[in-house]
């Protein structure tokens, strides 16, 4: 079988999900090509062929151009997979490519398993285990979920690809995150408000736990997105990363964007009324309980 | 202007899920359904533009049996003009494409300026149909915004990227938009609101009429994940659940030193 990677870059620096996407072809025994749009002072740690085409030209977020680009490579390579990571660049420009090929697009893979591919369902409270029926197939792949054991070594053999900007959506440059107001990065107990604190009063609660642990709070996704808090405390993907020796997860169901920001936390403990909330996956302990019963239980007795 | 939006309804996330006789969706018996959360933020953004500009044809349209018509008429409590209700009691059964390809040949003919999808369902969660639907429209697709601005018949727009950085992105209408968790604050429907819209269009049209495509993927199996976590499940009294936590946390970790 024969692969073809799709490499992303940021700002003219290389995203570390080229190495997971090598990782995958091997896991599948693939002969694999990488395409890059990107720099040649910001190569990939790659043995194959990687198709070159320089950022500065094609515009480094430009979906048209890329699926162009992509197009050309399919056409000579011949591949029967595209894979692409499951980021906010490869699921926008995954689906162009899908219907441009007439292929079947699978996202989300964390898994191969006899050469079917599994992807999480509802909140990753279910898994499905699919295979396309076309003959090319484009998928993304999990963040983390092909990560190599090993740092990926070698060096490409390069092949420059001609490109010039156009298409129908113009780019306008980046806007980086605010500047973080909290640094939950270097905080060694980090307590954490879901939405499962129903409301935003109680989240006085859960900073009282935090004060009484000698911690911080944090927060997930729907609380700051609410206004509950401000998005400088929320953990996950699109928030902040952190590694403390206690997490408290109170009212979060552990999506992977959330478990991605937290699952390097020492000791996670949950607090959930779903006793099979994913967040079960990487707790050392659940409490299945009502948190607006028990955080304020244990705020008292740590209090004492 | 004409505004289409798509909405899918989906279980509440916090159900109880179990697997379906064929062994590959979930049963759907026994489940509290609701509005794709995603889809709310679209349904607001495409409300909010037809305040700013007064004079528009908002349709909001769902795929899905007789079911979802309670989800439609939720969005048509917050502001759409009119519903679509694709009925189809076998759409669990179609892939993204097959489901993508359903809305383009609806919308083919009729002239939308500009139309909003969620960026993915939180049951399938698969980030496709929203850009299929452009691709087969041949229109422009501006994917995963978390800010949106009308003016002059260009959308401008940020999409949320990892990390949190943004980038700053915009396009010509008929164009298509999907929506990130964020983007705006959905409106709770009033109680007027939710009268008047019972009074609405909502027009089904089978499935069949719309000539779907095939499905271009096969599910095999559906089941729950395998448990490695391994950790320590606890349950009982508030009381008596806090001494115990309290006690690992003493063995456990070194912060109650
Ligand atoms: C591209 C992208 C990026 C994202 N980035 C992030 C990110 O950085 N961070 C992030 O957090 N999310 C992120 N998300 C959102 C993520 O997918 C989830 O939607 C979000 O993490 C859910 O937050 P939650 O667990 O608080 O809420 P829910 O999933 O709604 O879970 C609430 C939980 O509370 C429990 N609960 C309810 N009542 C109680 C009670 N009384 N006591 C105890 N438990 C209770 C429920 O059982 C449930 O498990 C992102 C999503 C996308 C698509
Ligand atoms: N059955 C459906 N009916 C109407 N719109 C849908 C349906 N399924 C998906 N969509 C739209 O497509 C978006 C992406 O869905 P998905 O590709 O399944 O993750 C959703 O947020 C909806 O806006």
């Amino acid at each position: 079988m024969k692969v073809l990677l799709i490499a992303e870059s940021r700002d003219g620096k290389l995203l570390g999900s080229a190495a997971e996407l090598s990782h995958f072809a091997q896991t599948l025994n693939a002969d694999s090509a990488m395409l890059l749009v990107g720099s040649e002072s910001a190569l990939p740690a790659y043995g194959g062929t990687l198709y070159l085409a320089d950022a500065a030209l094609a515009g480094e977020f430009n979906p048209a151009v890329h699926k162009q680009l992509i197009l050309e490579v399919v056409a000579k390579e011949q591949p029967q997979l595209i894979v692409l990571p499951h980021s906010s660049y490869g699921w926008d420009l995954a689906p162009r490519l899908a219907v441009a090929l007439n292929a079947a697009q699978i996202s989300e893979v964390v898994e191969v398993k006899d050469g079917a591919l599994v992807v999480p369902t509802c909140n990753a409270k279910l898994r499905r285990t699919i295979k396309p029926t076309t003959e090319i197939s484009v998928v993304t792949l999990q963040a983390g979920a092909f990560t190599p054991s090993a740092e990926p070594s070698g060096t490409p053999n390069v092949v420059k690809l001609d490109a010039a900007p156009n298409g129908d959506i113009q780019f306008h440059g980046y806007e980086a995150a605010e500047a973080t107001a909290v640094d939950l990065s270097k905080a060694e107990i980090i307590v954490s408000a879901g939405r499962g604190i129903g409301k935003p009063e109680n989240l006085a609660m859960i900073e009282a736990l935090a004060k009484a642990l000698g911690g911080e709070f944090g927060a997930s996704r729907p609380v700051v997105d609410a206004e509950w808090t401000e998005h400088s405390r929320q953990v996950g993907t699109t928030g902040q990363t952190v590694s403390p020796k206690l997490y408290v997860a109170c009212g979060i169901s552990g999506a992977i964007q959330h478990l991605a920001g937290m699952k390097k936390s020492e000791f996670v403990l949950a607090i959930n009324t779903d006793k099979d909330a994913p967040i079960g996956e990487v707790a050392d302990v659940l409490a299945v309980a009502d948190l607006k019963q028990l955080v304020p239980i244990l705020t008292e007795k740590l209090s004492r | 202007m004409k505004l289409l939006v798509c909405i899918k309804q989906v279980p509440d996330m916090e159900s109880k899920f179990k697997v379906n006789s064929e062994g590959l969706w979930y049963d759907s018996a026994d489940l509290a359904w609701r509005m794709n959360e995603y889809d709310e933020y679209a349904v607001e953004q495409a409300v909010q533009l037809k305040e700013q500009l007064g004079d528009c044809d908002l349709t909001v349209l769902c795929i899905g049996s007789e079911r979802v018509k309670e989800t439609m008429k939720k969005a048509l409590a917050m502001g759409c003009d009119r519903g679509v209700h694709i009925a189809d009691d076998d759409s669990h059964r179609k892939d993204p494409f097959a489901i993508a390809s359903l809305i383009a040949n609806f919308a083919k003919d009729k002239g939308f300026d500009l139309i909003f999808t969620g960026l993915q369902s939180q049951d399938r969660g698969s980030a496709q149909v929203g850009v299929m639907v452009a691709e087969l429209l041949g229109l422009p697709c501006l994917t995963t915004l978390v800010e949106f601005a009308f003016e002059n018949g260009t959308v401008h727009g940020k999409r949320e990227l990892e990390g949190g950085t943004k980038g700053k992105v915009s396009c010509a209408t008929p164009a298509l938009v999907t929506c990130q968790l964020g983007l705006n604050t959905p409106r709770y429907p009033t109680l007027p609101n939710i009268m008047k819209a019972k009074k609405k269009e909502l027009l089904s049209i089978p499935a069949a009429d719309l000539s779907p495509a095939d499905s271009r993927t096969q599910t095999l199996s559906m089941a729950p994940p395998e448990k490695k976590g391994g950790g320590l499940i606890l349950e009982g009294e508030p009381a008596e659940l806090a001494e115990q936590l309290l006690q690992i946390l003493k063995e456990k970790t070194t912060v109650l030193a």
